[in-house]
């Protein structure tokens, strides 16, 4: 890695054309820029996380830290290429007042017509389309399990402000889970009269679970709370009888369906790397979510209405 | 409809329903290396349905216990995911094992009776493919047990598939003799062939690159194109495929099935749509106007290795092989020359060749482009410029090559050939799958796209038996030193139209 005090964007592409130059090998084979923005304690893993996934979609990586806005305004960045991964990468800190610009060091850094995914692993700004960094981008990648504070309602202020192009890790964590559930209902032809999810007190992607089979199925969708990890068992009634998927350990879950034996199922928690392979994969906008938040939107200000009619009955 | 579906769900992986397969010669290296690593990494990526089973079938006296720690073994060593013991719980629940051989009635009623108690104890639903990864010869036995005991049939929504692996056949008739047999039990629906190379990505990206973009179509015909070149190198001898090579030889072995293929692709046109059946329709319209040369004499070349150092290690030569005859005159190296006769390929000649122990190992299709009908530059200054191409390669290194001329950095205005490289390999190999995870899933699924129909085969057949003929009443063929790019005369059949083989 290459070290810039006190540089500019302009400095930093020049960097990066000096460093594939000195590797030998000019040729570019990225397929899109990924900002992530980070605070100084997850970037490393966040940057890490982003390789990895960088090896099935080879991109220019930028690490965007936004630190303290008092003082000068000051670019600092470490530049590097190779060393056992594709595309190019550079961590960018800003201190100062630049701090407020952070997408005018950005902007200059974008590979010509690739597109641009910006990634905030732990807090996102409450309506990513509209944030300066999130307006350069396709693709806006929250995720609200992840947030320091107010976690609870993190996962409901991102469905609020969805915009084509959003999406949420909450989300691509169950995709796997939907996967089993869409291909054991392949054999279980017949309408679905109630369906449940638990999970552990706070999970957004139990929530958005709950949302996608309450908006495909049309039927209410029950939660109930258990130990965790994360979510631990989905049920859905048929007329001839129960399907579920149970998981207790994150791990290996157990599928029970009318007639048929009880069998396992590998259904490993996947980590922050795969989830966001997985979610490079496609950039444009993703409908089947836009449809999942909407009815959590729904789902959500209808259960509002419903506690405060609770509350006025009480009274 | 399954509302939990939907077409704009592209996240959703396509999942094979409850099956099983069941693999006969279980205990041959392609099923230790390829099959079972195969099950593993698709069972691993959440693409096999829970309740999946895996059955051996094989003359050893096992326990589904210890065929289950071969399968542990072979997954652990050869596949391409991480082992995972969740994974391999839901996995191994599903394995068992019958001993017998093919001509045995009671190993066939203990399979049948296998497969039922996967269907109540697993959940199978009696979808069962039989992947025979034997010799061609033991086809017939086995194919017509699984007729005997009832196991081809399929009741109600049910599915019997049976998957065979190349050679199919040895020339036309054996082919056709072949076919006859599976054809017989199976419906040709239920019948896939296996043809790896097709399962491979960079395979899979000619068509995307060839239907996707505007910029090569416009070239793609007689009028830019001078010549194509399609080469499988390998810089293996025949190792300890003695028995099976011998009498064979590189003809049959690769040019007739993945070397026209890949000639199909490259030179069909656009299909209405990517299903089997258009896809199909497109090959096999370019397989029939396949014309070889009139004079085989100076359109062929084939040779075999001799004695040599090849990248720095002594090897011997094809008759001092094991269990090669000394007079052996199967071929190690084939080289065909063949013309497309429609409007788009007319006149351009497609090279097509392949070897053993050649310089290294590589396979690719080289698109070579006409010269500029001018050039302004004067003829010192293009002296080192060739012709434009364009390369795939489809192993090892997948990716795109393009070689066209540009300026030498100087005062002087001098034009040499430059390579741009898209490295397919480099950037996505992550999650690129194994050929044979895409067509054992595909197998499952009931997707025929990526399988050659028994009309391909037998019209590559028709393509290749003159030569094989012609050749046969030739006595010895050529020789070249093990470690080098073939015999002088297949350098001689190029030289003869004014043409070079590309060193790949």
């Amino acid at each position: 890695m290459i070290e810039l005090t006190e540089t500019t964007s302009g400095a930093i592409a020049s960097e990066f054309l000096r460093s594939r130059r000195r590797a030998g090998s000019p040729a570019m084979g990225m397929v899109m820029t990924l900002v992530i923005v980070v605070d100084d304690e997850t970037a490393e893993d966040a940057m890490a996380a982003a390789r990895s996934a960088a090896q099935e979609h080879p991109a220019r990586l930028l690490g965007v830290v936004v630190g303290d806005g008092r003082g000068k305004a000051r670019v600092d960045a470490q530049v590097g290429i190779g060393s056992g991964a594709s595309g190019e990468r550079a961590l960018i800190r800003l201190t100062g007042q630049v701090t407020k610009h952070a997408e005018s060091v950005v902007l200059p850094l974008l590979l010509p017509d690739s597109p641009v995914v910006v990634w905030w692993p732990r807090d996102a700004p409450p309506d990513p389309a509209s944030d300066p960094l999130g307006s350069l981008a396709q693709r806006r990648i929250t995720d609200a399990a992840s947030v320091p504070s107010r976690r609870a309602k993190a996962m409901l202020t991102q469905c609020r402000s969805y915009a084509p192009g959003n999406t949420d890790l909450a989300w691509t964590r169950i995709t796997t889970w939907r996967a089993i559930l869409a291909s054991t209902l392949d054999q279980e032809p017949g309408k679905v009269s109630a369906a449940s999810v638990s999970s552990e007190r706070i999970s957004p992607s139990a929530d958005l679970l709950a949302a996608w089979l309450s908006d495909r199925l049309r039927v209410r969708v029950t939660r109930h709370v258990s130990e965790g990890p994360g979510i631990t068992g989905v049920a859905m009634t048929t007329r001839s009888g129960e399907i579920s998927l149970q998981r207790s350990d994150g791990k290996l879950a157990t599928l029970t369906s009318p007639g048929q034996p009880d069998r396992p199922v590998a259904l490993r928690r996947r980590t922050t790397a795969e989830l966001l392979a997985e979610e490079l994969r496609r950039l444009d906008p993703d409908d089947v979510y836009a449809a999942t938040v909407k009815r959590m939107v729904t789902l959500s200000a209808a259960g509002a209405a419903a506690r405060t009619r609770a509350r006025k009955a009480t009274r | 409809m399954n509302p939990l579906r939907d077409p704009q769900d592209r996240r959703l992986p396509r999942i094979a329903g409850p099956c099983g397969l069941v693999i006969f010669g279980v205990t041959g290296d392609l099923s230790r290396k390829k099959l079972m690593p195969a099950v593993y990494d698709l069972a691993s990526r959440g693409l096999l349905p829970p309740g999946f089973s895996l059955v051996g079938f094989a003359r050893r006296d096992w326990a589904d216990e210890d065929f289950a720690q071969v399968v542990h073994d072979a997954v652990r060593e050869h596949s391409r995911t991480p082992f995972r013991e969740e994974v391999w719980k839901q996995l191994s629940r599903g394995i068992r094992f019958v001993p017998g051989n093919f001509d045995d009635d009671v190993a066939f009623r203990t399979l049948r009776q296998t497969i039922e108690d996967l269907d109540r104890a697993r959940g199978t639903n009696g979808n069962h493919a039989f992947y025979l990864s034997i010799p061609p010869r033991y086809f017939s036995d086995v194919i017509g047990q699984l007729k005997e005991h009832g196991l081809a049939e399929q009741v109600g929504d049910a599915w019997r598939r049976v998957v065979v692996e190349k050679p199919f056949g040895s020339n036309l008739a054996t082919a056709r003799e072949l076919n006859a047999v599976v054809s017989e039990v199976f419906p040709s629906g239920s019948v896939f062939r296996i043809d790896h190379y097709l399962g491979k990505e960079t395979v899979q990206n000619i068509l995307a690159m060839r239907f996707a973009n505007a910029m090569f179509e416009p070239i793609w015909n007689s009028n830019y194109v001078d010549h194509v070149q399609i080469t499988m190198a390998e810089d293996i001898g025949i190792g300890g495929r003695a028995g099976y090579y011998d009498g064979i030889g590189a003809a049959r072995d690769v040019i007739q099935n993945h070397l026209l293929q890949l000639m199909a692709l490259i030179a069909m046109e656009e299909p209405t749509s990517f299903d089997a059946k258009s896809l199909r329709i497109e090959k096999q319209k370019v397989l029939e106007s396949v014309a070889l040369p009139r004079r085989l004499d100076l359109g062929t070349a084939r040779a075999q290795y001799t004695e040599g150092w090849a990248g720095g290690v002594k090897v011997p030569g094809y008759t001092q092989e094991q269990d090669i005859p000394a007079g052996s005159t199967t071929e190690t190296y084939a080289a065909i020359k063949v013309g497309i006769d429609t409007r788009r390929w007319a006149g351009v000649p497609f090279y097509l060749r392949h070897g053993k122990r050649l310089g290294r190992r590589v396979t690719e299709v080289a698109v070579v482009f006409k010269k500029a009908p001018h050039q302004p530059f004067s003829a010192t200054a293009t002296e080192e410029l060739g012709k434009n191409a364009l390369v795939i390669r489809v192993q090892p290194d997948e990716g795109i090559t393009m070689r066209f001329g540009s300026k030498v950095p100087g005062t002087a205005m001098e034009i040499r050939d430059v390579n741009m490289d898209f490295a397919y390999g480099g950037s996505f190999v992550e999650s690129s799958p194994e050929a044979y995870e895409r067509l054992i899933l595909d197998v499952l699924l009931g997707e025929p796209p990526l399988f050659p129909r028994h009309e391909e085969v037998e019209l590559a057949w028709k393509i290749l038996d003159p030569v094989i003929d012609y050749w046969a009443d030739r006595g010895q063929p050529d020789t070249y030193p093990a470690g080098t790019w073939g015999p002088p005369s297949a350098d001689a059949m190029l030289r003869r139209d004014d043409r070079v083989w590309r060193r790949p």
